[in-house]
């Protein structure tokens, strides 16, 4: 077993450099460390000016998702020991803006997010003295498995359509309007789906299926597009092709 | 591409996707596995020649070659369009898919009907 393990970690600091470079860190080498531990240790022992983003170091957040080499990954539920001894590689996630260091800008996405309305939709609320809105344990499994996302990015950075065509809504957008589609309590179908017939909407995604692979929370959000691609296209064929259809 | 293809291409994509995925494994397996094993009895020339008369059996073999061919020009068009990244060509690239699977439907519609 190696006493220690060298990071290899892509910085990138506006007012120093002009593009990405490479620092080499040796950190220890302990098993139950995972790649967040030894950037936590860089950051403690070896170079505070290393800037990443983490938060509740146990996959809840969301926020520690990063390329380890060259795989989008939690850096807090990845083991140094599961990785090929040698140099670790630790860059931002693939296919966003890089503000600094390991730390992205994920505006795009909370513009995409916007627009599928990621909340119960309802035309008019009951009043409070109604009481809740009720759901059986059945109607809270229909979308529960989509409501597990925590936005973590991981998806996006194994897309490759995203990468190609950065208009695409992308995959844990698709799972989250999902989440709410099938929420028994909501009413804002239609408005979603107008937004995800598009061509940037479900149409772009070919179905490569690495957004599923890569998702540490089982969202499926592959499962969620071809599913949406079903209801598209029987509200197209609703729609257009029988006459007497809506609209 | 307008929007208002994609579900309709899709939709036959996918049902081009589903009906190989059902009947070509338990063809070959039958065909090409079974038969030359001798599990099964090859079908003779005259038994296939009855099962093709049937209408019903040409009505099948249009409906999974024609999709069939749609699955492919659907797959084939990405690959060319995101694979390749050839964006500035995707007119051409659909109208020669799509068109491909068109004539391919055409020519295989008329080959059922005029076979005896
Ligand atoms: S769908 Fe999965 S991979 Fe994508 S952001 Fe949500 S949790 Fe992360």
């Amino acid at each position: 077993m190696p006493d220690t393990v060298t990071l290899e970690v892509q910085r990138y600091r506006p007012e120093e450099e002009t593009g990405p470079a490479w620092q080499r860190y040796e950190v220890p080498f302990r098993p139950e460390w995972m790649v967040l531990d030894a950037l936590n240790y860089i950051k403690d022992h070896l170079d505070g000016t290393l800037s990443y983003r983490w938060a509740c170091r146990m996959g809840v957040c969301g926020s520690c998702g990063m390329l380890v080499n060259g795989e989008p990954v939690l850096t807090c539920a990845t083991y140094l020991e599961e990785l090929p001894h040698g140099s670790i590689r630790v860059e931002p996630l693939r296919g966003f803006p890089v503000i600094r260091d390991l730390i992205f800008d994920l505006t795009d996405f909370l513009n995409k997010l916007k627009r599928v309305s990621p909340w119960l939709v309802r035309k008019k609320e009951q009043p409070v003295a109604d009481g809740e809105y009720r759901q059986t344990p059945d109607q809270l499994a229909e979308y529960k498995q989509y409501s597990m996302c925590i936005n973590c990015m991981l998806c996006y950075s194994a897309c490759p359509i995203y990468e190609l065509e950065p208009e695409f809504i992308g995959p844990a957008a698709i799972a989250l309007a999902q989440r709410y589609n099938h929420d028994s309590r909501d009413e804002g179908v239609q408005a979603r789906m107008d937004v995800l017939s598009q061509h940037d909407g479900i149409w772009a995604c070919t179905f490569v299926g690495e957004c599923s692979a890569v998702c540490p929370t089982n969202v499926d959000p592959a499962a969620a597009i071809q599913r949406y691609k079903l209801s598209a296209t029987l509200d197209w064929v609703k729609s257009t092709v029988l006459p007497w259809g809506k609209r | 591409m307008r929007r208002s293809q994609e579900p309709g291409l899709w939709a036959l994509f996918s049902a081009g996707g589903m009906l190989a995925a059902l009947v070509l494994p338990v063809l070959v397996a039958v065909l090409w596995i079974a038969a030359p094993l001798g599990w099964v009895e090859l079908p003779t020339h005259a038994n296939l020649r009855a099962l093709i008369g049937h209408p019903l059996t040409r009505l099948v073999l249009f409906a999974v070659v024609s999709l069939a061919l749609f699955h492919w020009a659907h797959r084939f068009r990405y690959t060319l369009y995101d694979g390749l990244q050839l964006y500035h060509l995707n007119q051409l690239i659909a109208i020669i898919t799509y068109g491909t699977a068109t004539v391919g439907t055409m020519v295989t519609g008329y080959a059922l009907v005029v076979f005896p």
